[in-house]
């Protein structure tokens, strides 16, 4: 008798079409019919995303990511925490994709042995063993084009030749003998904003979702501490491993010794409202007369709070309502494009000038005789701020120990417009009126307007 | 064709564990794939053809190029077992990448082709014996995955061996190959709960996780295997990879509901509820009520729950939900919020993530709506949300709706009633109802709201509502009769069966409210009957009995011809229903005593449905679990107990002396650093009696690290002791690291007497003579009453009680006498580190070089000097000892001179007796015990006489840090596996020729030598002081002045350090 065994048992790989295009077993065979409840599932969704993570069947558990149009599809036997084997599937996507540069069915068909053997050596008996891609790419080498040439010519392998050390030092995550003529730290601090917005411009919720990218490329076993000049900002962060959590909570300070190369040292999130400057304003005008087969469409945007730095790379972008056959706008700069079919109108903005507010006006017809549109449409905003990180977050220093060399060292912000959203005017239902009525001497502060999305 | 179908055919078997309800549903994709094979049959077989050729072809390429296509055809899950043969001869070759795709090869078809898969078993139990750690674990690693019965003994063997293996990496792996055997043969538990209690004790964090893992699966109830391993663990969790501490976790979260009480309230679950009925969310008055009571929170409870804590700050997902459930199941009321701003940060990571996190959300915000109020934003739908997403959501913001925020969450609603997915659409409007119930104030605006929503374009939304305002209207049927006649007027327009037959419903059971409308409703009914659902006629057929019961003059023939539609009906039980309204409401001869009854029967008062979440129950279900997601048990779920009444005894957790170590605990000398890795075979030795008097002795665990100071927190279990004789033993306590540092003495009777004999020594007061700095060290030892040592060495105990009585003649011991005393003892007395002894070992050279601690200006006349005397430290293993000269260069005596404040504030000092009086122009030289931690960082601490403090620091050198060992070149090789640094430099010139290579090596550094068998090849060995870790240098001379230094520990940090150290020390200047 077999009993059942805990952690992940099976893999399988299912494209958007519903084919099992890889299979992977870490204990006995367990039948790739087991995945008809999976496409069971998946055909009862009305949308990809909709299948459900986890799926019981009579002897085994599905749990499925969904990733790049691709299932990943883990058997599991009995009890064991779905966080877990979600978590782990996540970081075998994040290790394909890292070995390919894309994750998609061809790239993985393609590198078939490299994927079972990375596979092979994340999870021992369904048990991860080694996640970390500084360790597997010293086990097994990432395929390039150079490589696959050189490997057909010469015979040579993927596999590193080098049994790897780092696995079994108390750095885990950092190989040994790590070598660079020209030692460099760099950090990237990137911020996106969330937000949504009412039509008077006051802000509903906004958020600001921070990381904090590094590739460091040093010699040998750096550590390094890094230190903000405003850490009180950062009270809800999550580390990479190597991050000492002691000495966060105690000093404030971040002191690690890195993985070579990318990681994310670590996620932030500013959430509090006031911290949160919004640096950009949207005045809208959208209207549909009953009756009539004109709208009117009028938006100007401007920057607002963004010390000094320019907004770039502005996207407007708004799902006009089904009834709009098309418009007739006049850009004051940039391009701006109407798709009649998914009514899905785009304008590419670019820089703003303060000096000259860049605006989008003109008309719009409908559909003849169509009744007047239900909602009118959000607007959505892209842009990117160089230079500056909106929650003010500014790294005081870094500095390295245990190596001797002196570290190129350098640090960029970013911040980038996230879920950003601008509402239209409420034509909200009719009893929000009945409980504004009955509230209001509850709630004055509320606004009206806080009705659609 | 044929063969091709039997292969898929076993392929199928090979499921083992389906069951005959997915062979069944196997038909479609077996016969599917045969389909698809066919077209390909041919083909694949002459290409499995040409890979057996290729495979036992002589060159390397071409066998590779083979397996990797044999890989392809096992991913692709098509059969290749007839490979087998010619695939199994390639096991033992040199190409790394052909042996693992030969691994893998194996591992899938072992179980198929047992005999054949024997014959790679020897090359295995080669590997396992290769010098290369890595070599080892992997070919443990497959001949535990080889599922072939008949080697169990040999994977039973081969995992004793690695679970004792000096690398921690192979016992990792070790202990992964326990669960592989268990599920493979049963019988062997017994065995194999041994190797899992050995693991247990191990050290490293490679292992922890995994053998817990391991015990998770074989022995999940021996939960007295945790009791000495429980602090460790808690100690180490930081430090163990992801992976391992979602395991250690959700064991230990078990683990404490068995041994700690509840530290919510004192009779446990039921007032649970209890609260929660009369306080609701009201956290202040829960806290107020347990703080009114005694409780007093074990504080290995305590531990857990802060060593668990800055794991929230992880990036791994299922960490953090696991800590999040361990305080959920094990916190203090007051404490559990803590884990919300971590929850709600999950929440922007991956769909599935979300979902899974949602779900605990949903089951925690019923109980503790608290917990998520002021996060009500971040369970506002997105409309890129995916459904189940959506309504997760829904179920949270209806839970955490309360008066306040009501307003708020209906205006939220209103908004996703116009979702373009209707599904959800419905889901709000259910919500909706929920928040209508569950507060009274909004009950009407939702009501309200809903009625508005009837005139809505979407037939589900209106449907929806029609079903939710039936169930709001049987809550609170007082005056709605305008509601149902809106309703009614609405009828005609809505089409959705369940809308209509909820309408009906609501007709027939307020007939007597809209006496005119009801009967008009029904004529139309009449006129529809054949073309309506099924569940519609069923509503119609009672609509027509209540009002014949209630108003049967207007509608006796309605209801008549009703009745005589549904007769005929193609629907049984509508025929069934209507037989029986029939002979319930008409009356004749035969049923006259039912039909009395009949107005009680169809219009009796019923109870309102009431509208509560789904995830009311979820809670009897550990959180973060699968069967807390799926809500049912899977199958090995274990059950979270309930608190204990009372608690278990408490001191099992104590951890006792487990191997022979010298610890004299010296005063309150704070944290005991981690004693290494214990050893059976020296513990029994050490005879029945010691170890009976041992086992209650260990001295509990107390606060942080912290207070060094706590003989007074001694737990009262340990009372009764004997060891509590001696007040200055209890001082010890566990800090991060250490679980096992509690040291308990346990003297034989000889020693006993001994101590007595001593005791005028006590009194002795120092004199300022030279030869006083070893009386200072002697001293030390001597006053106090609790040294302990153990020893299975009779004889050196013999030697040493001697010494201890002929106190006098100890006063003529030369300084090395007594040194390589110490070295001796020590070496004998010393815990083992690793598997194979590491021998400390004598310095091979003392430096004589002395630094300044406080010069004479700046001390006011007291001048310090120190160095570094490379003896082991005497106080505590973990110690480097420092001595110290102090000599008075004023004209008057200075007093009461002693060690005071230092820094940092963890810093592990074991300070010289105050020396009371220290005449002019004499010194005296005293010992002190400093723990580096293995860290060159400066202690910094006040030497303070009676009227100054002074502040000083010492600054070590990273050789200092050390301590020698002996091994042999052989074990020396073999622990090669460690971090490498490195470098090549050039030789001074002189130390290429006037001296040994040793010379310049042992004064940077405390390193033993290792003989060597090349000449130009010279080993150094040592280990870190405070952690033990192995340091081995390697300085090969090469041609032309050049030599290679090779730093090996996994200390990395201090390595590289001491190879620049090395670096100057050799290299030419």
């Amino acid at each position: 008798m077999q009993l059942p065994a805990k952690m992940i048992h099976s893999l399988f790989l299912v494209n958007s079409s519903g084919d099992i295009f890889l299979e992977k077993h870490w204990k006995s065979v367990v039948s790739r019919s087991v995945c008809d409840y999976f496409f069971e599932a998946q055909e009862r969704a009305s949308e990809p995303e909709n299948v459900p993570p986890v799926i019981p069947t009579p002897h085994h558990y599905l749990i499925s990511v969904l990733r790049h149009r691709i299932y990943f599809v883990a058997v599991i036997q009995s009890e064991v925490p779905p966080l877990f084997v979600i978590e782990f599937l996540h970081r075998v996507v994040d290790t394909f994709q890292d070995y390919f540069g894309v994750c998609t069915e061809a790239a993985i068909k393609d590198n078939v042995v490299v994927v079972y053997e990375l596979l092979e050596e994340m999870l021992d008996n369904g048990f991860p063993l080694a996640t970390e891609s500084n360790i597997l790419k010293e086990l097994i080498k990432p395929p390039t084009i150079l490589r696959t040439v050189v490997n057909t010519i010469t015979g040579s392998t993927n596999v590193g030749e080098q049994l790897p050390t780092g696995q079994l030092s108390v750095v885990p995550w950092r190989r040994t003998g790590v070598k660079y003529t020209n030692n460099e730290a760099y950090f990237d601090v990137v911020e996106e904003i969330d937000a949504i917005i009412d039509k008077s411009g006051s802000t509903i919720t906004a958020e600001i979702q921070g990381v904090i990218d590094a590739c460091v490329k040093l010699t040998g076993m750096p550590d390094l501490t890094l230190s903000f000049m405003n850490p009180r900002l950062l009270d809800d962060v999550s580390f990479h491993p190597c991050v000492r959590f002691k000495r966060w909570e105690a000093e404030r300070i971040l002191s690690f010794i890195p993985p070579d190369g990318n990681f994310r040292l670590l996620s932030y999130h500013v959430s509090c409202q006031n911290l949160v400057a919004i640096p950009v304003y949207v005045k809208h005008n959208i209207t549909f007369r009953e009756g009539s087969s004109q709208g009117r469409f009028e938006l100007t945007l401007g920057p607002k709070q963004t010390m000094g730095k320019g907004l770039e790379a502005v996207l407007i972008s708004s799902q006009l309502p089904r009834g709009v056959l098309n418009t007739n706008l006049n850009p004051s700069q940039g391009t701006y494009n109407f798709d009649p079919v998914t009514k899905l109108l785009s304008w590419d903005v670019g820089k703003i000038n303060p000096q000259k507010l860049p605006s989008l006006k003109g008309s719009m017809s409908l559909q003849a005789g169509a009744s007047k549109p239900d909602e009118n449409p959000t607007i959505n905003i892209q842009f990117k701020i160089q230079q500056s990180a909106l929650s003010g977050l500014k790294v005081n220093r870094l500095d390295m120990y245990g190596e001797k060399y002196k570290p190129f060292k350098g640090i960029k912000y970013m911040t980038k417009a996230g879920k950003f959203q601008v509402l239209p005017a409420g034509t909200g239902l009719g009893f929000k009126k009945i409980i504004q009525y009955k509230y209001r001497t509850k709630h004055t502060s509320l606004q009206e307007g806080l009705n659609t999305t | 064709m044929l063969s091709m179908s039997t292969n898929n055919l076993s392929y199928s078997d090979q499921g083992g564990t389906d069951s005959a309800v997915e062979v069944g549903q196997e038909t479609t994709p077996t016969s599917s794939n045969a389909g698809a094979g066919f077209g390909l049959f041919s083909v694949d077989f002459k290409k499995n053809e040409d890979l057996k050729e290729m495979l036992e072809s002589n060159k390397e390429s071409l066998k590779l190029e083979a397996m990797k296509r044999v890989v392809g055809l096992i991913a692709k899950g098509k059969n290749a077992s007839e490979l087998f043969p010619a695939v199994v001869k390639n096991v033992a070759s040199k190409n790394i990448e052909l042996k693992k795709l030969v691994y893998v090869y194996l591992v899938r078809y072992a179980e198929e082709q047992q005999d054949l898969a024997l014959l790679s078993i020897s090359t295995f139990q080669r590997a396992l014996k290769d010098p290369n750690q890595l070599i080892r674990a992997s070919a443990l690693r497959v001949l535990s995955s080889i599922r072939v019965p008949i080697i169990v003994p040999i994977m039973m063997l081969a995992i004793k061996e690695a679970a004792s293996d000096m690398s921690p990496y192979v016992r990792k792996t070790s202990a992964h190959a326990i669960q592989k055997l268990y599920s493979l043969d049963q019988d062997q538990k017994e065995l194999l709960i041994e190797v899992i209690e050995k693991l247990l004790k191990d050290k490293s964090t490679l292992v922890a996780g995994s053998v817990v893992m391991a015990f998770e699966e074989v022995c999940p109830d021996r939960i007295d295997l945790i009791h000495k391993n429980y602090r460790k663990l808690c100690n180490l969790l930081v430090d163990v990879e992801e992976w391992g501490q979602v395991v250690i976790i959700s064991m230990l979260t078990r683990y404490a509901r068995t041994q700690f009480t509840s530290p919510w309230k004192e009779d446990g679950v039921f007032d649970e509820h209890n609260e929660r009925a009369f306080y609701e969310s009201d956290e202040e008055k829960t806290r107020d009520e347990t703080e009114a009571k005694p409780y007093m929170m074990d504080p290995d409870h305590r531990l857990l729950l802060r060593n668990t804590k800055p794991l929230l700050q992880s990036r791994n997902t299922a960490v953090v939900m696991s800590v999040a459930q361990l305080y959920w199941h094990l916190a203090p009321k007051n404490e559990v919020s803590i884990v919300t701003k971590s929850l709600v940060r999950l929440l922007r990571s991956h769909r599935e993530v979300q979902y899974i996190v949602l779900q605990n959300i949903a089951t925690m915000s019923i109980q503790r709506k608290g917990m998520f109020e002021p996060y009500m934003k971040s369970f506002y739908v997105r409309s890129t949300d995916a459904t189940h997403i959506k309504s997760l959501k829904l179920e949270i913001l209806t839970s955490l709706a309360n008066e306040a925020n009501i307003s708020t969450i209906l205006r939220e609603f209103q908004t996703y009633v116009k979702s373009q997915d209707k599904q959800f659409a419905a889901g709000t409007i259910q919500a909706i109802g929920r928040c209508a119930t569950n507060i009274s104030e909004v009950t009407d605006t939702c009501l309200n709201g809903l009625v508005l929503l009837l005139s809505n374009r979407d037939e589900t939304v209106v449907a929806e509502s029609v079903v939710v305002i039936r169930k709001l209207l049987q809550i609170q049927p007082t005056q709605h009769s305008d509601i149902i006649k809106h309703m009614a007027k609405l009828f005609d327009n809505i089409t959705v069966p369940m809308a209509r037959a909820s309408i009906l419903w609501l007709m027939g059971e307020y007939c007597e409210r809209v006496p005119k409308i009801a009967p008009d409703v029904l004529r139309k009914m009449a006129k529809s009957f054949t073309s309506e659902e099924d569940i519609v006629k069923l509503q119609i057929v009672n609509l027509a009995a209540k009002l014949y019961l209630t108003n049967s003059k207007q509608t006796k023939l309605l209801t008549q011809y009703i009745l005589n539609l549904g007769k005929y009906d193609q629907n049984y039980d509508i025929r069934d229903r209507t037989r029986f309204i029939r002979q319930l409401i008409v009356p004749n001869d035969k049923n006259g005593a039912l039909s009395k009854y009949a107005h009680r029967i169809l219009l009796a008062p019923k109870p309102a449905p009431v509208l509560e979440s789904a995830y009311k129950d979820r809670d009897r279900y550990q959180l973060g679990t699968l069967s807390h997601t799926i809500n049912t048990k899977a199958s090995g779920y274990l059950e979270l107990s309930d608190w204990p009444a009372v608690a278990p005894d408490q001191s099992v957790r104590n951890v006792e002396v487990i191997e022979p170590e010298w610890a004299p605990s010296l005063g309150k000398t704070g944290k005991s650093k981690p004693a290494k890795s214990s050893d059976d075979k020296f513990y029994s030795d050490s005879g029945e009696e010691e170890e009976e008097e041992e086992k209650g002795s260990g001295s509990s665990s107390s606060e942080d690290g912290s207070s060094s100071s706590s003989s007074s927190e001694e737990s009262g279990s340990d009372a009764e002791s004997h060891v509590q004789k001696n007040s200055s033993q209890s001082s010890e306590e566990s800090d991060k690291s250490s679980s096992q540092s509690e040291k308990s003495s346990s003297e034989s009777d000889s020693e006993k007497k001994e101590r007595k004999t001593k005791t005028p020594l006590q009194k002795k007061t120092v004199k300022p003579t030279a030869k006083d700095g070893y009386h200072t060290i002697m001293e030390h030892i001597f006053n106090e009453e609790s040294w302990t040592y153990v020893t299975k060495n009779q004889h050196t105990k013999t030697i040493f009680v001697n010494v201890i009585n002929q106190h006098s003649v100890l006063q003529t011991f030369s300084y090395s006498h007594w040194s390589t005393l110490c070295v001796s003892l020590f070496t004998q007395l010393c815990p083992l580190s690793l598997a194979f002894p590491l021998q400390l070992s004598g310095p091979a050279f003392v430096p004589e070089k002395s630094h300044d601690l406080l010069h004479r200006m700046t001390g006011k006349g007291l001048s310090a000097q120190y160095q570094f005397p490379r003896q082991p430290c005497l106080y505590q293993p973990t110690m480097v000892s420092v001595q110290i000269s102090l000599t008075n260069t004023t004209d008057h005596p200075l007093e009461q001179i002693h060690i005071g404040d230092r820094s940092p504030t963890g810093l592990n000092i074991h300070c010289f007796n105050t020396i009371e009086c220290l005449e002019p122009e004499a010194s005296v030289t005293v010992f002190i015990g400093i723990d580096f931690n293995d860290s060159t960082q400066a202690a910094n601490f006040q030497l303070c006489t009676k009227e100054d403090h002074f502040s000083v620091s010492i600054q070590p050198a990273i050789g200092e840090l050390l301590l020698p060992i002996t091994m042999t070149e052989l074990d020396f090789r073999k622990l090669l596996g460690m971090n490498e640094s490195s470098a090549t430099i050039t030789m001074a010139a002189e130390n290429m020729t006037s001296q040994p290579i040793s010379r310049p090596v042992a004064t940077v550094a405390n390193l033993g030598m290792v003989p060597s068998s090349q000449d130009n090849v010279h080993r150094f060995a040592g280990k870190t002081a405070s952690s033990g870790a192995v340091v081995l240098v390697t300085v090969e001379l090469r041609e032309s002045s050049t030599a290679l230094i090779t730093i090996n520990t996994e200390k990395s940090v201090m390595g590289s350090m001491l190879l620049r150290d090395l670096k100057l020390a050799l290299a030419q200047t």
